[in-house]
C-alpha cells in the first residue's frame, strides 16, 4: 500500500433516487494498469468521473496523487489525463491546434509534435477534427491526454464503438504507455480488453466491486474448473447438472447450460448417459478454460455482453 | 489569465471558419445599414447620421444570439466536457467568449461608420469617444445576456426560443426599428425598462446630437450597462455547467428575473425623472423640422 497512488474508500454516490455507486473501495499503485470491468450502468464512469474532479461524491473518501479531488480539483487537473467517454472537439479545429490549445491549459507541458508522431498523426496534422474517422478521433483523445505528461491517466471505455482492427490499435498504445510505467486506471465491458490490458481488474457490478485480482487471480478463483457449455434438445432442470460426477457449478444462461468441471471427461460421460436416461440430447458441446467472463457470469449470474 | 488567451484566440480562430458567423454578424447587419441608410434616410448624409445610433445597436445586440447559440452547441456536443477535465475554469471560458466577440463585432461597426463615409458622404459622427465606449460596454452586456440565456436553456431549442422572445421587444421598442418618437406614450414609457432603449438612445445622443462622455444621458446608459453586464457575467458564472446531462435547476431561472432588477429600478426613475423620449422627440423633430418649412440649414454639410 505504501506507493498506491490512487485509493478509493467506501464511495457512494446516487443520481436522485438511483445508487449508481454503493460502496465502492480499491487502491492503484504506481505503474500500474487498473481495470474496472462491468456491464454498463454499473457505476463505473460515476466512479472514474469522481476521481477526476468532475462530480462530488456522496460519501466515502477519495484521494488521487495525494489530492482530494473535490477539494483540491484544481491542483489536481495538472496531474491526471483523461480520455472521456462521450466528449468532442470543436468540429472546425484542427488536430495540432487541439493539442496546442489543451497544452496550453498546463504548467507541465509535452511537445505536440512529438505527441502528433507518437499517435500516428502526421499526415493529419491540418484536418479539421470533423473529417477524422473514429479511430483517428480515439487516438487524437489519448494523446490529448498525455499533453501535461501526467501522473494518473483515466481511459473511460477506450475502445467503445470502434471496429475491431482500430480496437487493435488502441491496444497497442495503450502496452506502450503500460511499458513506459504509466498509471492508467481504465473502464471497460469488454473481457478481451481487460485480460490484455489490465494489471489488476475490479469486476464492477450494481455499485458494487464483486471481485477483484489480476486476471491470473481472478480466473483461479473459479476454482481451476473447466467450462463445459453445451445446448439442449429440451430444458434441463438445473438441480440435474449439478449433481453429475465432478461438477463445481452448473447454471443456465441465455438457453445454455455452462457447467464448470473439475474433471472434464468424467463429467462428460455422466452428462450423455444423463440425458440419453431422460430421452434428452446433445446439440452442441464447447470446451473452454475458464475466462474473466466465467468469473464475471459466476459473480453475477449474467453474460457482460450488453 | 494564459487559459483566457489561448481559449479567446480559438473562439475567434472557429467563429471565422463558420458560414453561420458570416451570415449572422456580416451580411445581415450590413443588409440593415444599407436598408436603412438607402431606404429609410434616402441616402441624405444627415439622416443617415440619426439612423447610424439605431443601424450600429442592432450590430451590437446581435451579440447575444450568436454567443448563446455556440455555447449551448458546445455544451450538448460534450465539448465543455472536454475542457472540464482541464484546469480551465468558468470564467476562463465565458470571458474568452466575451472578448472573441467583442473583437469581432467592432470591426464589423467600423465597417460601417466607412460605409457611412465613404458611400453616404456623412462627415460628421458626432462623439466619437462616447461611442466607442458606447460601444464597447455595448457588445460586452449584451454578449454577457447571451451567456444568462445559455445558462439558463437546457436543449437548442430552448435556447432559440428565448432569443426570439428576447429580440423582438429589444428591436422593435427601444426605438432600434421605429425611431422611440415615432412610438405612441405607453410604449415609450415601457421602453425605458429595456436594456436596448439605453444603448439605441445614449448611441444616439453620441452620435447624433454629439453628446460627450460625460452628458447625463450617455452615463445614464453607460452605468446602467456596465452594472448589468457584471451582474449577468458572474450569474452566468454560477449557473455555468459543463455536462450536458446536468440540468438547470428550476430556481435559477428565477435568479435571471434578478438581472432585470437595475432596469425595473432604473426604468421608474426615468419614467418620473427623465428627458429620454423628449430628447429623442426633438431630435427626430429636428430631421424633418427645417426641410418643411426651409431650405437646408447652413451648417448640415451639402
Amino acid at each position: 500500500m505504501a506507493d498506491s497512488i490512487l485509493q478509493v474508500e467506501n464511495l457512494v454516490k446516487s443520481y436522485g433516487d438511483v445508487q449508481a455507486v454503493r460502496g465502492v473501495s480499491f487502491s492503484v499503485d504506481e505503474g500500474e494498469v487498473f481495470g474496472l470491468l462491468g456491464p454498463n450502468g454499473a457505476g463505473k464512469t460515476s466512479t472514474v468521473e469522481i476521481l477526476e474532479g468532475l462530480r462530488d461524491l456522496d460519501s466515502g473518501r477519495v484521494s488521487v496523487c495525494g489530492l482530494d479531488p473535490q477539494r483540491e480539483s484544481q491542483a489536481l487537473k495538472h496531474e491526471i489525463g483523461a480520455a472521456l467517454q462521450s466528449t468532442s472537439l470543436p468540429d472546425k479545429l484542427r488536430v495540432m491546434e487541439a493539442l496546442r490549445l489543451f497544452s496550453s491549459f498546463y504548467k507541465r507541458r509535452r511537445n505536440p509534435e512529438e505527441l502528433l508522431k507518437r499517435f500516428g498523426l502526421e499526415e493529419k496534422r491540418n484536418t479539421f477534427y470533423s473529417q477524422l474517422s473514429g479511430g483517428q478521433k480515439q487516438r487524437l483523445a489519448l494523446a490529448m491526454a498525455l499533453v501535461n505528461d501526467p501522473k494518473v491517466l483515466f481511459f473511460d471505455e477506450p475502445t467503445a464503438g470502434l471496429d475491431p482492427q482500430v480496437r487493435r490499435e488502441i491496444y497497442d498504445i495503450i502496452e506502450e504507455l503500460k511499458r513506459e510505467k504509466k498509471t492508467i486506471v481504465m473502464t471497460t465491458h469488454y473481457i478481451e480488453e481487460a485480460e490484455r490490458l489490465c494489471d489488476r481488474v475490479a469486476i464492477v457490478d450494481h455499485g458494487k466491486v464483486v471481485a477483484l485480482g489480476t486476471p491470473r487471480e481472478l480466473k483461479t478463483r473459479s476454482g481451476g474448473t473447466t467450462r463445459i457449455e453445451v445446448r439442449l434438445a429440451k430444458p434441463e432442470a438445473g438441480g440435474a447438472l449439478k449433481n453429475l460426477e465432478g461438477v463445481a457449478d452448473a447454471r443456465e444462461l441465455d438457453g445454455a447450460y455452462v457447467i464448470h468441471s473439475h474433471r472434464p471427461p468424467k463429467t462428460i460421460v455422466d452428462l450423455v448417459k444423463h440425458l440419453e436416461a431422460g430421452g434428452n440430447e446433445l446439440i452442441s458441446l464447447e470446451i473452454a478454460s475458464p475466462s474473466l467472463e466465467d468469473v464475471f457470469i459466476e459473480m453475477t449470474g449474467r453474460r457482460l455482453r450488453d | 489569465m494564459r487559459n483566457f488567451a489561448t481559449l479567446t484566440r480559438m473562439r475567434i480562430q472557429l467563429t471565422l471558419r463558420n458560414k453561420m458567423f458570416l451570415f449572422f454578424s456580416v451580411i445581415m447587419p450590413f443588409g440593415f445599414f444599407f436598408l436603412y441608410s438607402g431606404v429609410f434616410a434616402k441616402g441624405q448624409p444627415e439622416v443617415v447620421r440619426f439612423f447610424l445610433g439605431p443601424v450600429v445597436s442592432l450590430t451590437v445586440m446581435g451579440s447575444f444570439w450568436g454567443l448563446s447559440a455556440a455555447l449551448v452547441m458546445f455544451r450538448e456536443q460534450g465539448i465543455l466536457r472536454r475542457f472540464h477535465v482541464t484546469p480551465v475554469t468558468p470564467s476562463d471560458m465565458l470571458a474568452s467568449s466575451i472578448v472573441a466577440n467583442y473583437v469581432l463585432a467592432l470591426p464589423t461597426v467600423l465597417i460601417e461608420f466607412f460605409f457611412a463615409r465613404t458611400v453616404f458622404h456623412v462627415t460628421n459622427f458626432g462623439d466619437l469617444l462616447a461611442t466607442f465606449v458606447l460601444v464597447s460596454v455595448g457588445t460586452v452586456s449584451f454578449a454577457s445576456l447571451g451567456l444568462v440565456v445559455a445558462s439558463v436553456t437546457n436543449t437548442m431549442q430552448e435556447t432559440q426560443v428565448i432569443n426570439q422572445l428576447l429580440w423582438l421587444p429589444l428591436i422593435f421598442l427601444s426605438g432600434a426599428t421605429f425611431p422611440l418618437a415615432f412610438l405612441p406614450k405607453i410604449v415609450q414609457n415601457v421602453s425605458l425598462f429595456l436594456p436596448a432603449t439605453y444603448l439605441v438612445q445614449g448611441l444616439r445622443r453620441a452620435i447624433f446630437e454629439s453628446a460627450p462622455i460625460w452628458d447625463r444621458n450617455v452615463l445614464i446608459s453607460l452605468g446602467s450597462l456596465v452594472c448589468w453586464a457584471a451582474l449577468t457575467f458572474f450569474l452566468s458564472a454560477q449557473l455555468f455547467r459543463w455536462e450536458p446531462e446536468v440540468k438547470v435547476r428550476r430556481n435559477a431561472k428565477l435568479l435571471v428575473v434578478a438581472t432585470a432588477i437595475p432596469f425595473l429600478l432604473l426604468g421608474l426613475w426615468e419614467n418620473k425623472f427623465g428627458n429620454i423620449p423628449a430628447q429623442a422627440q426633438s431630435a427626430f423633430d429636428s430631421l424633418n423640422g427645417p426641410q418643411k418649412s426651409a431650405p437646408p440649414p447652413a451648417d448640415s454639410p451639402k
